[in-house]
């Protein structure tokens, strides 16, 4: 079974036509890249995976279950896809470590040296075990998103959504989150990225997708994305980016 | 007819049967006080909370207490639930209320319902001033509504709003004078008191004045401390 199974999702704000008949199966370990011109609706479309958006027609399954149905507990199905936005948005009065074991004390009521422990241990994997104690506004951006991905893995999720990780960080930080999110990609994460980084792409994602005004225009694997595009849309926009 | 001289008797007010009255009464203002402030604080954060939850009903109770309970007088509150508690809390509440100090109960009901108007407010104000994407990030990891209110929301919303939340301590603490009304033997209550047996009414309500101002500035200064030393300022 699919963990992630997207069929005819549409979604409307409003009048306005958002997200058009999206389908998509996505794998356990399978690392999807969704790239697109801006308000084409990949923000939309990666948010109603975790129902921080509600979509009106067609469903998202989550380990074959429908997730907006009513028996689903939204806080679980959060607890098990993390996100990562593109302004970290970590808790400004929590040090690092209480951002991180915050959610599994009281969502997961994981004891305390218990959830210290995985959240040092966290912070070590992605490389500032050392700010453990400091606050989110004394790091640097690319720490802060590292910590958010700590946050997020916290949880220890079955899926993890990325939002435009980087794009908000100055160039010489871009790597640091990035080199983070490929270990997650080779250790087996399923993961949907909302990103531009195309070096990323070709290195780890399964397949490359391509939105605009609301449909999947295309998608395939990056080889083929980046060298064979076969539609023109694709073609213009990846030439702009490149 | 002779001129009577009035002479100062400061001594008079602050030592001895008329001292202990007025040591009485302070200690009744700082009781009444400290109680209404903690119910008015929690009233006041429940009643902001709904008013920014997604329940109708809620919102609509919200916007009613406030609105009703910051637009009518404060005595006419009191003497509300003084004289016509009877009528509108149910029979059980009332009887255990009896059985307390009355006069203090209604007074303390009086006090945290009307301050915890004025307190929803501000605790709504200071919820808006935080940014939308906190709710959405504790969200998004599994926190219940209630809990990012409680772990993510708020601790940053009270950083904000301490200097109107202290005014509106002070408020309360000199609002407090009018329970004497209701026969509450406050500070101002006694100071009356210690006038009617002296008729040095200068002194003992120089004294409760002096009173008045020192509790509040102590309370001031505390917190700014606290909110200075203990609190972490919150830079985005
Ligand atoms: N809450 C909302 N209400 C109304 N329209 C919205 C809302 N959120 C997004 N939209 C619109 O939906 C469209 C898709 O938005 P979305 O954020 O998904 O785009 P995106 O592909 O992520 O763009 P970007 O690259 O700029 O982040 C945009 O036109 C946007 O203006
Ligand atoms: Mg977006």
């Amino acid at each position: 079974m699919p963990v992630i199974e997207v069929n005819k999702l549409n979604k409307w704000y409003g009048d306005f036509h958002v997200l058009k008949d999206i389908n998509q199966t996505v794998e356990k370990g399978e690392v999807l890249v969704i790239c697109g011109p801006s308000g084409s609706g990949k923000s939309t479309f990666i948010r109603c995976v975790n129902r921080l958006e509600e979509y009106q027609k067609g469903e998202v399954l989550f380990n074959g279950q429908d997730i907006q149905a009513k028996s689903v507990n939204v806080n679980q199905l959060r607890a098990d896809i993390g996100i990562v936005f593109q302004q970290f948005n970590l808790y400004p009065h929590l040090t690092v470590l209480k951002n991180i074991t915050l959610a599994p004390l009281k969502v997961k009521k994981t004891p305390r040296n218990q959830a210290e422990e995985n959240g040092l241990a966290l912070l070590e994997r992605v490389g500032i075990h050392d700010q453990a104690h400091k606050y989110p506004a004394e790091l640097s951006g690319g720490q802060q998103q590292r910590v958010a991905i700590a946050r997020a893995l916290a949880m220890r999720p079955q899926v993890m959504l990325f939002d435009e990780p980087t794009s908000a960080l100055d160039p010489e930080m871009i790597n640091e989150v990035l080199n983070v999110m490929k270990d997650l990609a080779r250790e087996g994460m399923t993961m949907l990225c909302v990103t531009h980084e195309m070096g990323f792409a070709r290195e780890v994602a399964d397949r490359v997708i391509f939105m605009d005004s609301g449909i999947i225009v295309e998608e395939a694997p990056p080889d083929v994305f980046f060298n064979n595009p076969k539609h023109d849309r694709t073609k213009a926009f990846l030439k702009e980016i490149l | 007819m002779t001129e009577v001289k009035y002479t100062f008797d400061w001594n008079l007010v602050l030592t001895g049967q008329y001292g202990d009255w007025m040591l009485q009464g302070l200690l009744l203002t700082l009781k009444i006080s400290a109680v209404s402030i903690v119910l008015a604080m929690l009233m006041g954060t429940i009643v902001a909370v709904f008013r920014l939850s997604k329940v109708r009903p809620l919102i609509w109770f919200s916007a009613g207490y406030t609105e009703f309970f910051r637009n009518t007088p404060l005595l006419v509150q009191i003497f509300f639930w003084y004289f016509g508690s009877e009528a509108v809390l149910p029979k059980a509440v009332n009887t255990w209320l009896y059985k307390q100090d009355f006069e203090f109960a209604a007074g303390c009901i009086a006090l945290t319902v009307y301050t915890s108007a004025f307190i929803a407010e501000e605790i709504r104000s200071g919820i808006f001033a935080i940014p939308k994407n906190q709710l959405e990030a504790s969200r998004a990891v599994g926190l219940s509504f209630i809990q990012s209110y409680r772990y993510v929301i708020l601790p940053q919303a009270f950083r904000i709003i301490i200097p109107p939340l202290i005014s509106q301590f002070l408020n309360l603490i000199k609002n407090s004078s009018l329970v004497m009304t209701i026969g509450v033997a406050d500070l101002t209550y006694m100071a009356r008191q210690v006038e009617s047996y002296t008729f040095h009414g200068f002194e003992s309500f120089t004294v409760a004045t002096l009173i008045y101002l020192a509790i509040s500035l102590v309370v001031s200064f505390t917190i700014t401390m606290y909110n200075k030393h203990f609190l972490r300022q919150i830079t985005y």
